[in-house]
């Protein structure tokens, strides 16, 4: 025991996890980061929704707004809207970096999600549809009830993924100055001159967040699949 | 009861119905026959516009449901129709299946609804199936339900777009017989089908199609026996 506390590694690990109590500045930074990850996520399922019922519209210029939204975000690195919107969109507004943060990766988000519920959708047999109208039912009544409860099988594993890759894009918060994990570990090692103790920590944290929720969703997606089968 | 004057559908340059003039009557089993590529399964689905019209006009019970002011959905509520796929609802028991739409739309309570799909599933055969899930079942069993399904909104007129046609041979059988009694009760149908035994037997009128036009009609003898027309005498020659 006693000599590995005089080991290199060991002296590493001291100054970047428990000297000056280091580990909570990785902790709050993981708290913004999932705080961001969270509300962008919802953020961008909400837009995602309406962009994707957009572009499935019969209405011509939405289908044209939507097309246009989709193509400009996706066509565009997500560190430059994020700059965008803080050194342009909000500059002369006293505002929560998080939020900012927020609402840039939730307008980001937002284009994958409604590609992705718009694919959804459309993987639905334009049968289901047919019978439904056939019965008397309204186009709307026929969405809720027959084409979106079968959609949302289809939407799901890749909904997940997008989850998942938000969390790893947030690590660019730190462009903006935010506080996020990652900028966290990047203060560390700054401080401590210790280079690959806090960015290996940090990069662990991360696997340690997208494996659990890639492991929940691997178990909706499972017990989906069962209720198929049934 | 169905009135289609000069009815026409294209699909951009594709002239599929070249200007049908028809009437059916309150009780009648038209038996719509031709080869494939003819318009027989688009003429169908015109007459409850899941494909609509590019010109002409269809009457409901001299009702023009051709008119842009008409409310389609009600009109759909008269008219049942059974697809070539069954395409029943994956998500929910056959139960569910009949009774969704009667409940959605405020036809009946829920359990007046379920009630009447329970006789409904016992008429077709299938009285022990309620819970189960489309998926469980074969292809015949299926499309009984997809039968079911459409009685269950009391329908005037029940359409049929090649019922059988999805099914293994063996299980053609159990969808004809459920269909042959459901002409029997006096339900007013419309078939596409390639089921000639059925016209045959159950066909009160013959119409055969061809290039978008019916080219002949008449009883089932007149059409499977004494066929005027050169192309039904050639068609039929083919598939008998």
């Amino acid at each position: 025991m006693e000599w590995f506390l005089n080991t290199d590694l060991w002296k590493a690990i001291y100054s970047s996890l428990i000297e000056g109590a280091r580990w909570k500045s990785l902790m709050s930074g993981l708290g913004t980061t999932l705080t961001i990850t969270l509300g962008a996520m919802l953020l961008g399922t909400v837009l995602g929704i309406l962009f994707a019922l957009m572009k499935i519209s019969k209405l011509k210029p939405l289908n044209w707004i939507s097309s246009l939204y989709i193509d400009v975000i996706r066509g565009t690195p997500v560190v430059v809207q994020l700059l965008i919107m803080y050194f342009v969109v909000f500059a002369s507004v006293n505002i929560n970096k998080t939020l900012i943060a927020i609402i840039a990766f939730g307008m980001n988000s937002g284009a994958y999600v409604a590609e992705i519920i718009r694919a959804g959708i459309l993987g639905v047999d334009k049968g289901q549809m047919e019978s439904g109208r056939s019965l008397g039912l309204t186009h709307s009544q026929t969405m809720v009830h027959i084409i979106m409860p079968q959609a949302i099988k289809n939407i799901l594993p890749t909904y997940a993924n997008e989850f998942i890759v938000l969390v790893k894009e947030t690590a660019v918060a730190g462009y903006i100055a935010i506080e996020d994990l990652t900028k966290m570990g990047d203060i560390i090692r700054s401080k401590t001159y210790e280079a690959l103790i806090p960015l290996l920590i940090v990069a662990l944290i991360y696997l340690f967040i997208t494996s659990i929720l890639s492991r929940i969703f691997r178990r909706l997606e499972r017990r989906m699949r069962a209720s198929d089968n049934r | 009861m169905i009135t289609v004057e000069n009815l026409h559908k294209r699909f951009g340059n594709n002239h599929v119905l070249r200007g049908i003039n028809e009437t059916i009557k309150q009780g009648e089993k038209v038996v719509v026959i031709g080869p494939s590529g003819s318009g027989k399964s688009t003429f169908l689905r015109c007459l409850n516009l899941l494909e609509t019209p590019s010109e002409g006009k269809i009457y409901i019970d001299g009702e023009c449901i051709t008119d842009r002011k008409i409310n389609i959905n009600h009109v759909r509520q008269k008219m049942g129709m059974v697809f070539q796929h069954f395409n029943l609802f994956p998500h929910l028991t056959v139960l569910r299946n009949l009774t969704l739409a009667p409940t959605k739309l405020k036809l009946l309570p829920k359990a007046e609804a379920e009630q009447k799909a329970i006789q409904l599933l016992q008429r077709v055969g299938l009285g022990d199936k309620i819970h189960a899930y489309p998926k469980q079942l074969s292809g015949g069993q299926q499309q009984r339900v997809g039968i079911a399904r459409a009685l269950a909104m009391n329908p005037e007129i029940m359409l049929f777009d090649e019922p059988t046609s999805a099914l293994d041979p063996e299980m053609v059988g159990e969808v004809l017989s459920v269909m042959k009694q459901l002409a029997a009760e006096g339900m007013t149908m419309v078939v596409v089908t390639h089921e000639m035994g059925f016209a045959r037997e159950v066909a009160s009128r013959v119409l055969f199609m061809d290039e978008g036009n019916i080219v002949e009609q008449g009883s089932p003898d007149d059409i499977f026996t004494h066929p005027q027309n050169e192309r039904t005498k050639s068609f039929l020659s083919k598939i008998l």
